[in-house]
């Protein structure tokens, strides 16, 4: 029998402190966000990209990603897929304006229905994955047409088009609408102008005021989730089943993780992540459309790639989504400022995601022994 | 070694189980004492695996008694099972590779730490504990946080068998641990063996190799196209006995004349 008490194992070479700092599922995403801002501060540093105004514009259109992708990414870790978020934003838009407008009930009371409406149908989503077996590939896909189909049909029965105006006005002095459309911390960027540190308008009616008049509730509620999720998935119990149901749902049964509870969860998050994009572009832009979050999905599948998961599910992080969505942002909106053709977007994304995606697998294979 | 003065923990008698018209089981009877290795033995197809599941709450008996410490006992459900004690490690369903050893030591089961209103898991203790029963083993982890999947297929039997003595198994099911090993792991596995039945646990070691059998085992017992040829204790029989009575006796004395012994 073999010397069960020998200390160190001499085929395992002692890995430095620097190279494990380094090697995280995050890395790609590092990466690619450094690789990114490098990019835009040579190329655009000049063009108002990186003061108070620009910073918030690219802010807003990233907090808008990292909303989806931290839904997104907790889904794939429990190994599923929900390709009816673009559908579930469109539908639950709509579903404010034809309750707001429309039937003239209360925005508050608008909201909270949409809220309930959507969890159900993501429960819904994942009831139908879990007890069918099927992928959730194909359930979601089927869930992408359904809804978009009624986001279109309703609007068209019931006001003869298909978009509804007029949402600002009816939310005006709602107590619930703020959360989701208002703007925090106005008084510290009037301070930031009189110390000059921040640009004031020198026309107009707004003289005098501050060009960034308060933070977005967009990226309040874009920070807030991705650090709820970050936390529930690296420190809590219910975190270590996410990653188990994802990494192997029999073995986690055997030890008596509820997966199924665990998955039909995490796609009534995922709809909640999408009601919450939904919401807030509502309130900004004071109308719905029914062609709104067109593939969304797919962004926030792709930011998720990025932040490092994998995609059959078990492994991944929310940070890393957070960067990957992050970098869709600033790509975005970064080549508008350096003055780029905006089609390039695409071709810059499908870059960077392929490189992303390799670096990400090669550093799986040395966290994860994988072959 | 063994102490057979010690009633069984778990006593099945006479089980039977039938899918369909197939009879899987036909009367197949087994104990297991505490602090004994009781090897359950049978070529592909004599029934091994559905017998386990039978006693680890898988599969209900078509027929037959469990008796478990003395008192007749029937499952629902492996987590049934499990309560009472009984845990199996399954030959590939016992780890997630992509986790690390301590979430998968500690997954369905995780301590929490209370921090104001919510409920974290203390990974302090949970990595300390880890490395402790796996010192206790004899494998020392690099770390706690490395993943499943960089341990050798020996080692991650160990983390499985490591994490069912922890939560207090009386009896511990391995499902073949040693049949897609190398030579040093099944080495290394048979020892992990050994050091738990010394701590008092019943062990089935559920194999089709002979010798991985004779090294560890207290007692034997040969199942073959589902009905037990007897058990037998250590000393009371030959390698080439248990050989020939799982393989069904004349045309494997043949084939292992051809072959030189060798089988």
């Amino acid at each position: 029998m073999s010397d069960v008490n020998a200390v160190v194992d001499e085929r395992v070479k002692q890995t430095s402190g620097l190279r494990k700092a380094l090697i995280r599922p995050e890395l790609g995403a590092i990466v690619g966000t450094i690789a990114v801002f490098a990019f835009f501060i040579v190329f655009a540093g000049d063009s108002g990209m990186f003061n108070a105004q620009g910073v918030l514009n690219w802010s807003t259109v990233s907090a808008q990603f990292v909303i989806i992708a931290v839904g997104a990414c907790m889904l794939m870790i429990a190994g599923e897929f929900d390709l009816s978020v673009g559908s579930m934003i469109g539908f639950a838009g709509m579903s404010i304006a034809i309750m707001s407008v429309t039937l003239g009930w209360p925005v508050w009371i608008a909201i909270l229905v949409t809220f309930a409406i959507c969890i159900a149908i993501g429960a819904l989503n994942g009831i139908i994955v879990v007890r069918t077996g099927l992928p959730s590939f194909i359930v979601t896909l089927a869930f992408l047409f359904i809804l978009r189909g009624f986001t279109i049909f309703f609007p068209q029965l019931i006001e003869r088009r298909t978009i509804i105006g007029g949402i600002s006005d009816v939310a005006q002095g709602d107590w619930l609408a703020p959360v989701f459309g208002g703007k925090i911390l106005g008084g510290l960027f009037v301070w930031l102008a009189d110390l000059g540190l921040v640009d004031t308008f020198s026309r107009g009616t707004r003289e005098g005021q501050p060009v960034v008049d308060g933070i977005p509730m967009l990226i309040v509620w874009a920070l807030g989730l991705m650090i709820l999720a970050h936390v529930v998935l690296t420190r809590t119990r219910f975190g270590n089943w996410v990653f188990a149901a994802g990494g192997d749902a029999q073995a986690a049964r055997y030890v008596g993780v509820p997966v199924n509870r665990v998955k039909i969860l995490m796609f009534m998050f995922t709809a909640f992540c999408a009601t919450i994009f939904a919401t807030c572009q509502v309130m900004e832009f004071g109308s719905a459309g029914a062609d709104r979050g067109l593939l969304k999905e797919f962004e926030a599948i792709i930011a998720v790639v990025i932040g490092g998961a994998l995609l059959t599910g078990g492994y991944g992080s929310v940070i890393g989504a957070a960067l990957g969505a992050l970098i869709f942002g600033v790509v975005q909106q970064g080549l508008f400022f350096a003055g780029v053709e905006s089609s390039l977007f695409r071709v810059f994304l499908g870059v960077i995601l392929l490189l992303a995606v390799i670096l990400n697998t090669y550093i799986r294979r040395i966290i994860t022994g994988e072959r | 070694m063994a102490s057979f003065d010690h009633n069984p923990i778990v006593e099945m008698r006479n089980i039977e189980k039938h899918f369909g018209p197939v009879i899987a089981l036909n009367g197949v009877s087994f104990d297991v004492r505490p602090g004994e290795c009781h090897c359950l033995l049978g070529d592909n197809g004599a029934g091994k695996s559905t017998f386990i599941k039978t006693m680890s709450g898988v599969h209900k008996p078509t027929g037959g008694e469990i008796m478990f410490e003395g008192r007749p006992m029937s499952f629902d459900s492996p987590r049934d099972a499990m309560e009472a004690g009984i845990a199996t490690v399954y030959q590939d369903l016992a780890m997630i590779p992509l986790m690390s050893v301590t979430r998968n030591f500690w997954m369905g089961r995780e301590p929490v730490k209370r921090v104001g209103p919510f409920n974290f898991i203390d990974f302090k203790m949970a990595n300390e504990t880890t490395m402790a029963e796996m010192r206790r083993m004899g494998i020392n982890l690099r770390s706690p946080d490395q993943a499943v999947g960089t341990l050798s297929g020996g080692e991650r039997q160990t983390v499985a068998i490591a994490r069912a003595v922890h939560f207090g198994a009386k009896v511990l099911i391995l499902d073949e641990p040693t049949s897609a090993l190398g030579v040093r792991q099944t080495a290394n596995v048979l020892s992990t063996i050994d050091k738990v039945r010394k701590t008092g646990i019943g062990v089935v070691f559920i194999t089709h190799n002979v010798r991985h059998a004779m090294a560890v085992g207290d007692r034997f017992t040969v199942l073959n196209r589902g009905k037990t040829l007897g058990t037998a204790q250590r000393g009371q029989i030959t390698p080439e006995e248990l050989q020939d009575m799982m393989a069904g006796g004349q045309e494997m004395v043949e084939l292992e004349g051809s072959l030189g012994g060798t089988v």
